[in-house]
């Protein structure tokens, strides 16, 4: 993957909200096909990061590139539209609405001809026609029934949704935070599944975790952010769990082998 | 829950279908059977007309043991449907206002100062009665543009702004009518327009106004468009949980504000049926409409805390309210009963709102 160019990258992002610099000069890059954890300490940065990818927060120097062209975005609204789904820690499904409903929440199809353009009308068949297709690539249809409201899933379900809309839809990035904080053992072992089916997708996958074991399974590379900056990018294969514990707190400085 | 209500109407037929054909597949789905209760819940928490529905259902048997024929007779159940029609308009707007996590206190008050501006705008400035009309519409826009840039611009909570508004157009209604009524013969002379919603016909022995088919016809759109349009799941969304619904990417402050609008503007509608209903302009009249109309929502299965409930229940909770006041008025009971009952109602409709929000009972 290093003989190809970064799907993503930034270089140099600043963000100070007041005295406090969130961001000091971070650096951040991904490679097609690749899962690329990002881990940190509490306050390092890394969320901050993450929103700035995602257009949640706009840094306040620097440069985000996009296939080596300049990005800016404004809005969480346009950096999904140039293809950067982020699944959110909170996951942004709608509890009472379906699974169907939620998969394409704010970006419904509308039938062809009249009915679509005169009466607004929804094209359910075929949205829950994609979305059990979704579902059944990601080996996610346990799930009974497209309409079920969301809020009667398990959270390893609800995830799944989560991710089968990010997946549906992210046609560069799919971002994601904390997949597997609130779940069990294995619900987490399903997600982690899942992360590894995006990526044999060619999705390159950003996954910011808290968890050492769940980054050392799926994550290609790691890339450890401390004080606001990228301290590091390591490898699982040649570095232990130890190791990146230490960068993370500081025990140990690393001339980072940027990949 | 059930493979059979995949995005079918959610009318009353819809549920007696339901009803008839989801207690078997739960059962199959389920590797341990469920309880009576929590299958009961589940029907109830997937369908939220169900209830509402059995409650009319009862209070029409009841009322038709208690009065008899004089309550069953068609032209009594048509006359409840004429006194609910301005109370069930009202009830459109504010079921889209509270499925967003909202409150309209404000909604009477534009009903009556729409009202007004109609009746003054043809009678007194003598402009056509179509365009008075139109002004009263726009009046009703308006109120609701200000309704929804105080929610979503100044992020006052929906009950404060329309507590302040309700105030702020009431008295201007009191100002710009000067306290005086239109008298009922004035508009049929000049202004025939807008008494049409009391017109009546004569159907199977019972009596319908244009007024109360319009208020059904209503519903019937409101219902298309909040279960078959993007704009519809976008509401249902932005009161269910706000901060996902915006994370996925909806501008939930365009649709706070557009359900704002659209419910001035229904308001406005409203004022047109009750100029249609009483036949004479009021500026005292509709007072306590906020009031009615938010009874007619809640027993109607809507729930105040947002994102869920549905359009018909409202319709359901009015005509409940409705087939009470008939039916004890019909029996004989004395009106303060009726608002007993009525308050019963509200309490009974939201402990099982509260009830069917649950979702792991």
């Amino acid at each position: 993957m290093n003989s190809s160019s970064p799907v993503l990258e930034a270089s140099g992002l600043v963000k100070r909200y007041g005295r406090v610099t969130a961001l000091d000069r971070a650096d951040f890059d991904l490679y097609p096909g690749e899962v690329l954890a990002v881990i940190g300490d509490n306050g390092a940065g890394k969320s901050t990061l993450i929103k700035a990818l995602s257009g949640a927060v706009i840094p306040d120097e620097g440069e985000i590139r996009m296939h080596g062209k300049p990005i800016r975005f404004s809005s969480p609204i346009e950096a999904r539209a140039a293809g950067i789904e982020t699944v959110y820690q909170t996951l942004a499904v709608s509890p009472a609405l379906g699974i169907a409903d939620n998969l394409f929440l704010g970006r419904e199809l509308r039938k062809p001809g009249i009915l679509g353009s005169v009466f607004r009308m929804l094209d359910k068949a075929e949205m829950q026609r994609q979305a059990r297709q979704e579902l059944s690539e990601l080996g996610l249809l346990t799930i009974q029934n497209i309409n079920q409201a969301v809020e009667t899933l398990s959270g390893g379900q609800r995830q799944g949704v989560a991710v089968a809309r990010s997946a549906a839809f992210g046609s560069q990035v799919v971002i994601l935070d904390e997949p597997t904080a609130a779940l069990g053992v294995k619900e987490s072992r399903r997600v982690l599944n899942l992360i590894r089916q995006l990526r044999d997708k060619g999705l390159p996958i950003v996954l910011i975790s808290h968890n050492m074991p769940h980054v050392f399974e799926v994550a290609d590379r790691i890339h450890v952010h401390r004080l606001g900056r990228r301290a590091a990018v390591i490898r699982p294969v040649t570095h232990s769990m130890s190791d990146a514990v230490a960068i993370m707190t500081g025990a140990t400085e690393v001339e980072s082998d940027i990949a | 829950m059930t493979q059979s209500n995949q995005s079918g109407p959610r009318d009353v037929a819809a549920h007696e279908h339901v009803a008839n054909t989801s207690a078997g597949q739960v059962a199959r789905f389920e590797e341990e059977a469920l309880s009576l209760g929590r299958r009961i819940h589940r029907f109830f928490h997937a369908n939220p007309t169900a209830a509402p529905a059995l409650v009319l259902v009862a209070s029409v048997l009841v009322f038709m043991l208690l009065v008899g024929e004089r309550f069953l007779a068609p032209f009594n159940l048509s006359l409840v449907l004429q006194q609910v029609t301005i109370i069930g308009t009202l009830g459109i707007a504010q079921t889209l206002i509270i499925l967003t996590m909202g409150i309209d206190l404000s909604v009477g008050a534009i009903m009556v100062l729409a009202s007004v501006v109609m009746g003054r705008m043809a009678i007194d400035f003598g402009l056509p009665p179509s365009l008075a009309l139109a002004i009263g519409l726009l009046t009703g826009a308006v109120c609701g543009l200000l309704n929804g840039t105080l929610v979503t611009r100044l992020k006052l909570p929906p009950f404060i702004a329309t507590l302040g508004t309700w105030n702020i157009f009431f008295a201007l209604n009191l100002w710009y009518s000067k306290s005086e009524a239109i008298r009922s013969q004035d508009i049929e002379a000049t202004a025939p327009l807008l008494q049409w919603g009391g017109t009546a016909f004569e159907l199977f022995g019972a009596r319908f106004t244009y007024g109360s088919i319009l208020m059904i016809v209503m519903f019937c759109a409101v219902w298309y468009a909040l279960n078959w349009t993007a704009w519809g799941r976008h509401v249902y969304a932005t009161g269910d949980d706000k901060d996902a619904a915006e994370l996925a990417g909806i501008r939930t402050r365009r649709v706070l504000l557009s359900v704002y609008i659209v419910a001035g503007v229904i308001c406005a509608i409203a004022a047109w049926l009750l100029i249609g209903r009483t036949g004479s302009v009021s500026p005292q009249a509709g007072y306590t409409a906020n009031l009615d109309s938010i009874t007619a929502v809640v027993i109607g299965g809507t729930s105040l805390f947002g994102g869920r409930g549905s359009i018909f229940g409202t319709l359901i909770g009015a005509l409940i309210v409705g087939v009470f006041r008939n039916g004890l008025a019909l029996a004989g009971v004395d009106v303060l009963w009726q608002e007993f009952t009525v308050g019963m109602l509200i309490i009974v409709a939201v402990t099982t709102d509260q009830w069917i929000r649950r979702t792991s009972a």
